[in-house]
């Protein structure tokens, strides 16, 4: 490819990147007391808006991003891979809260221990609930990679999750 | 009616099915036997005396390891086992769980007309673990005989319909009993660890 | 050529006769819907608009805060009561502490029942203006809800000055409360109060005389006081029907007997009427937070000014073990900002004195070894706090209702049995009650004033 088209391309990318990161309609999955912390982020305090996150759509035809807000519960986690399946692409995962990390501190037969096991994340905002801060400062980072998926033109590997030797005290998947 | 009065009520209208009563901390509670319940929970609905209009909470208990906890190692290596701290003590204490058997029915009552509160505790046996329900009196007994249903495994006579509320439908076992591992899951959709499955 | 009609299709007319032929349709409102805040999962069954029958499904946000609750020692559930009515987590925190200590038959001083009925109202407040603006947002009046969020950041911080979360507290403990309350939390109340009152004035006059949100919500969610009493229904759902049951005026606990407040009751039993009790008890709560801060018993004095020298935990304890007690008689420990409020001297009015039940605070576990021993019976595993044998149920009065705590504890460290009676599952098992009848439409208002929470509702 000659020196001027890949400038081209490069820019345009750029200029996509930087429209999809400010322009994100999310698909808020609320289910449990993070949704308070959501509610707190969303509204004139914290104001998500400024970052043009703002407009919450509940389709997951019309969203981007699905934040998933709470614990997943066993019952629940084929609901949520449904709804992630049948967001289109590009769509991105932030997984809120440490009950969607790694499941919290309800390590029982209830809970599923982070979404992560079954559809992929991208950004991991722990906290239990996390502050409005929190929750801002992984939007930005968020933003950031969006940013730099299309300027490399392809989605970073996901890291894979540490193989541990799971210890009898440890959640046990 | 305060505590005490309550119970000497009880005691006489159905002698035969008490079989046991204490007013721990002040809470007045009969234990009965299961065949007796239905006409009980009757009367303490509509008899002037007691006037029980409300089913507060409907509950079980799993008494098979009560005072059998395990007493914890300091390190799970060592032998090194924990002697227990000293317990407050208690003038009046608790005549002790209900007889031998392993589940016991919990029913709290409130009457708001007269402010008094009154727990029912009727045993059951593991093997026979069925009692009659009380959804013709109270509407609010459907779904929490439903939750008991679920996490206990207690059947209940006499309920429309008795399926599981908390937990889905595919799920095997009964939580709550104390058999019942903490974490022993059973997922519905397999949780992968391999992560490269779900790159794109 | 006209187009063959398909034989029964839903809702099509038939061809000959005048009478129309419809079918019920079947729409399932699943559990992940904008409306419904809360994930539970409705079946409906609707003739045109209007919902002939409704099953309602729940549990998609079953923790195992019953079973979790058998896995750690009194102290360790608390946690676990935050999240169970996550709106007003101080209230669970009240309720559960409250039972263990009437297990356990002690009592703890005054200024704590004082403390704790404060920090409860506060919760009430937040917890009846998440509902009541989340359910003014569902009908459209979205500027409510974020006059009313604003207000609850504003109580959020106050409660974060106070235990230092702003949702998830884990304040009170078994025996008192963690610290006391910080100083200039009298002015702090009383700003924040200023600004939810003038929150509450701006809603009342956006939609309490608003021609569409009185329509929506008159009239529908009709439930009748016997009825809702069948139901086991309480709290300010009972209250709209014309019940005049409240857990702090006819079982009064903590300091709820020597304060002054109504408690507000409806007519109707409709969703108008629950907003307009929801609205009246905010003001009602905050009158009651009052009061409390002018009759509260005062804490001792943290330092006495004239004579009283910050010195470093670390130093104190130094000066403690080579027996310099003149040096550290005047001092008070100056510990990490984390621990304000629980200083020894002011230990005495927020918590019971019981050794075997309350930690110790930190200037005696550094400092001597008593100290460090009663700390360690009673946080190391295995040793732990030990209630006597036996049952007990205590209520509270929720923001939903009657919260109730069942505890059988088997003399261990652990709970044997921890039975949360959540007032929002009572009202949900009527929910088909409710909607039945109504149109597809009112089921929004309807599920708004329900307050249902997930985690008090499925634990």
């Amino acid at each position: 490819m000659s020196g001027d088209a890949a400038f081209v391309t490069s820019r345009l990318d750029e200029a996509i990147g930087w429209a999809r990161k400010y322009s994100i309609f999310q698909y808020p999955f609320v289910t449990a007391c993070c949704g308070m912390e959501y509610m707190a982020t969303a509204c004139s305090h914290y104001d998500i808006d400024r970052f043009g996150a703002g407009l919450p759509r509940f389709s997951p035809r019309q969203a981007d991003v699905l934040f998933v807000v709470g614990t997943i519960s066993q019952k629940m986690a084929p609901v949520l891979k449904r709804i992630y399946d049948q967001m289109a692409e590009p769509k991105w995962v932030v997984s809120f809260g440490v009950c969607t990390c790694t499941g919290g501190f309800y390590d029982n037969y209830a809970t599923l221990m982070g979404i992560d096991t079954i559809i992929p994340v991208d950004v991991y905002i722990p906290g239990c609930p996390p502050r409005p801060e929190y929750v801002l400062d992984g939007l930005l980072k968020l933003q950031a990679k969006i940013q730099a998926q299309h300027e490399s033109g392809r989605r970073s590997a996901r890291e894979p999750r540490p193989e541990l030797e799971l210890e009898p005290w440890m959640p046990q998947r | 009616m305060d505590a005490a009065a309550l119970i000497q009520a009880l005691t006489e209208r159905f002698a035969d099915a008490v079989r046991g009563s204490h007013a721990y901390r002040g809470d007045a509670t009969i234990v009965i036997s299961r065949e007796r319940l239905l006409d009980l929970a009757g009367t303490l609905k509509d008899d002037a005396a007691f006037q029980m209009n409300f089913l507060m909470d409907l509950t079980a208990v799993d008494f098979s390891v009560f005072g059998k906890g395990p007493s914890p190692a300091f390190f799970a290596s060592s032998g090194v086992v924990v002697r227990p701290s000293a317990e407050l003590p208690d003038e009046h204490p608790w005549p002790g769980p209900p007889g031998p058997a392993r589940f016991i029915v919990v029913y709290h009552f409130f009457s708001l007309p007269l402010k008094h509160r009154l727990r029912v505790e009727v045993p059951l046996e593991e093997t026979d673990a069925e009692l009659d329900s009380v959804t013709s009196l109270w509407a609010g007994a459907d779904w929490l005989e439903r939750e008991v249903w679920d996490m206990f495994g207690i059947r209940f006579r006499g309920h429309a319909n008795l399926k599981r509320i908390l937990m889905y439908e595919q799920f095997v076992g009964h939580p709550l009993r104390k058999d019942y591992p903490v974490n022993k899951r059973q997922p519905l959709i397999e949780p992968d660890g391999d992560a490269s499955s779900h790159s794109r | 050529m006209p187009r063959a009609i398909p034989d029964n299709p839903v809702g099509a007319p038939a061809a000959a006769s005048g009478a129309l032929e419809t079918r019920d349709m079947l729409l399932n409102v699943g559990p992940a819907h904008p409306a419904m805040h809360g994930i539970i999962r409705i079946v409906a069954r609707l003739d045109g608009e209007q919902i002939v029958n409704a099953d309602v499904e729940i549990g998609y946000l079953h923790r195992g805060f019953e079973k979790m609750s058998e896995t750690v020692d009194y102290n360790g559930v608390i946690p676990y009561t935050d999240r169970l009515n996550y709106v007003s987590p101080l209230i669970n925190n009240v309720g559960y502490s409250m039972a263990v200590e009437k297990l356990l038959g002690i009592s703890v001083p005054e200024r704590c029942h004082y403390i704790r009925v404060i920090v409860s109202e506060i919760s009430r407040i937040t917890d009846h203006l998440t509902c009541v603006g989340a359910s003014a947002m569902e009908l459209g009046a979205f500027t409510v809800f974020l006059y009313m969020i604003k207000a609850r950041e504003y109580l959020w911080e106050l409660v974060e000055s106070v235990t230092g979360a702003r949702l998830t507290v884990s304040y009170c403990r078994v025996g008192g409360v963690k610290a006391d309350l910080p100083e200039g939390f009298a002015n702090q109340c009383r700003q924040a109060f200023e600004e939810t009152r003038r929150v509450l004035a701006e809603s009342d006059a956006l939609l309490t005389r608003n021609r569409i949100f009185v329509d929506r919500m008159s009239g529908t969610g009709k439930i009748s006081a016997d009825d809702a009493i069948s139901y086991g229904i309480t709290g300010p759902f009972l209250r709209a029907s014309g019940v005049p049951y409240d857990v702090r005026k006819d079982c009064p606990y903590a300091s709820y007997d020597r304060l002054e407040f109504d408690v507000p009751v409806g007519t109707r039993g409709d969703n108008f009427d629950r907003y307009l009790v929801r609205m009246e008890e905010m003001q009602q709560s905050m009158r009651i937070v009052e009061q409390a801060l002018r009759d509260m018993p005062p804490g001792p004095f943290q330092v006495n000014p004239q004579t009283g020298c910050p010195l470093p935990a670390s130093e104190m304890v130094d000066q403690a073990k080579v027996g310099n007690i003149p040096a550290i008689r005047d001092a008070y420990a100056v510990t990490d900002p984390t621990l304000d409020g629980s200083a020894k001297p002011l230990r005495v009015s927020i918590a019971t004195a019981e050794k075997r039940v309350f930690l110790p605070s930190k200037e005696d576990t550094y400092g001597n070894i008593e100290g460090l021993m009663q700390h360690f019976k009673l946080v190391m595993y295995g040793h732990g706090t030990r209630p006597p044998k036996g049952e007990v149920y205590f209520a509270v009065e929720g923001a939903n209702g009657e919260l109730g705590f069942y505890v059988v504890s088997d003399g261990g460290n652990t709970p044997y049995r921890v039975r949360v009676r959540p007032p929002c599952f009572a009202i949900m098992s009527a929910l088909p009650k409710l909607i039945i009848g109504d149109m597809m439409a009112d089921l929004t208002p309807t599920f708004g004033s329900i307050n249902m929470i997930g985690g008090e509702l499925d634990r």
